[in-house]
C-alpha cells in the first residue's frame, strides 16, 4: 500500500507544482506566444492567405487550455516521479526523504527537460515546418528516452564507485558519465533548424527562457512538495 | 532541514529506511505508468504526429501548453 500512497501524493505534488508553473507560464510565456502568433498572422496576410479559422479562442487556449495541459503534465510526471522515488528510497544511500526528493527532482529536470531541450529546444508557434512534425516528434521522444537512460547509467556507475571508494568520487563519476554521454550521443540524431526568415530572435529567446523556466518551477516545487508530503507517510511506516 | 533538537523533528525523523520490496512496488508501478503515460500523451502528442480522436479539438485546447512544455506542436 505504501507505494500506492506515495503514487497518489506524487500526483498531488505534481498538480500543486503545475499550478505554480502555470502562473509562471502565464506571466512569462504567454506574451511571447502572442508575439509569435502575431508574426504568423502577418506572414500569412502578406502571402494573401485567409487567416486560420479559430476553433478554440486564443483566450481559452491561453487560460483553461494552458492550465489543463500543465496540470496533466504535472500529474503525469508527478506519478512517474513518485514511482522512481519509491524505488530509489532505501536503495540509494540517501536517508532523508526530503533530500532524496529534491535531488531526484533536480535529476529529473536535467534528464527529462534540460538535456532534451538543449538538442531540440522548445519552439513558439510559427516556428517549425508541419511536414516534419512526425520526424520531430519521434526524435524528441527518442532524445528524452536516451537522456533518461544516460541518467540511469550515470546513477548505477556512481553507486558502484561510491561503494568501492567514497560518496564524493561516486557523485563525480556518475555526473561525469552522464555529461559525457549527453554531450556525445546526440551527435548521432538529426538536427532541426526550421526558424522562418525574419522571425524576431528576441521572441525566440524569451520564449525558450520562459519554457525552460516554467519546467524549472514545476520540477523544483514538485521535489519540495513531494518531500514534505512523503515524509509523514514514510515516518508512519518506519514506526510500524 | 529542521533543527535536530526540535521536538517536531524528532517525532517525524525517519530512521534507517527500509527499501519498498519490488513485489509491493510492481502493481503500482504498472498502474502509475499507464496512467501517467496516458496523461502525458494527450498533452504532448495527440492530434499531432499521431491521432486517436479525429479533429483538432484536443490539439487546439492544449496548444499553448504543448508549445511551452517543449513538445513539437505543428
Amino acid at each position: 500500500m505504501i507505494a500506492g500512497r506515495l503514487l497518489a501524493r506524487g500526483m498531488i505534488a505534481g498538480c500543486l507544482a503545475a499550478a505554480l508553473a502555470f502562473v509562471f507560464a502565464r506571466l512569462f510565456g504567454e506574451p511571447q506566444v502572442a508575439l509569435a502568433i502575431a508574426f504568423e498572422a502577418a506572414r500569412s496576410a502578406a502571402e494573401g492567405a485567409a487567416p486560420e479559422p479559430e476553433m478554440i479562442s486564443r483566450s481559452v487556449q491561453a487560460s483553461y487550455g494552458l492550465a489543463t495541459a500543465t496540470l496533466l503534465y504535472g500529474a503525469g510526471f508527478g506519478g512517474l516521479f513518485a514511482l522512481v522515488f519509491s524505488f530509489a528510497y532505501g536503495r540509494l544511500s540517501l536517508c532523508s526523504p526530503r533530500v532524496l526528493a529534491l535531488l531526484l527532482a533536480a535529476a529529473g529536470f536535467v534528464a527529462v527537460v534540460l538535456v532534451p531541450d538543449l538538442k531540440y529546444p522548445p519552439n513558439p508557434p510559427a516556428v517549425g515546418n508541419p511536414a516534419t512534425l512526425g520526424l520531430r516528434t519521434e526524435t524528441y521522444f527518442v532524445m528524452i528516452a536516451l537522456s533518461i537512460s544516460f541518467a540511469a547509467i550515470g546513477c548505477l556507475m556512481g553507486q558502484k564507485v561510491a561503494q568501492m571508494r567514497d560518496a564524493w568520487s561516486g557523485w563525480l563519476c556518475g555526473i561525469a558519465v552522464f555529461i559525457l554521454l549527453a554531450a556525445l550521443v546526440p551527435y548521432g540524431l538529426p538536427n532541426v533548424n526550421e526558424v522562418p526568415d525574419g522571425f524576431p530572435a528576441v521572441v525566440l529567446w524569451r520564449f525558450r527562457e520562459a519554457a525552460i523556466g516554467m519546467q524549472a518551477v514545476l520540477w523544483g516545487s514538485m521535489g519540495l512538495i513531494f518531500g514534505a508530503l512523503a515524509t509523514p507517510v514514510l515516518a508512519a511506516r518506519a514506526r510500524g | 532541514m529542521m533543527h535536530p533538537s526540535s521536538p517536531r523533528a524528532r517525532a517525524i525523523a525517519v530512521p534507517a529506511p527500509a527499501a519498498i520490496p519490488l513485489g509491493a512496488l510492481l502493481p503500482w508501478a504498472v498502474f502509475g505508468l499507464l496512467l501517467s503515460v496516458l496523461m502525458l500523451y494527450f498533452v504532448g502528442a495527440e492530434q499531432g504526429a499521431v491521432s486517436l480522436i479525429s479533429g483538432h479539438g484536443v490539439h487546439e485546447f492544449v496548444h499553448d501548453g504543448r508549445h511551452l512544455l517543449g513538445f513539437p506542436c505543428h
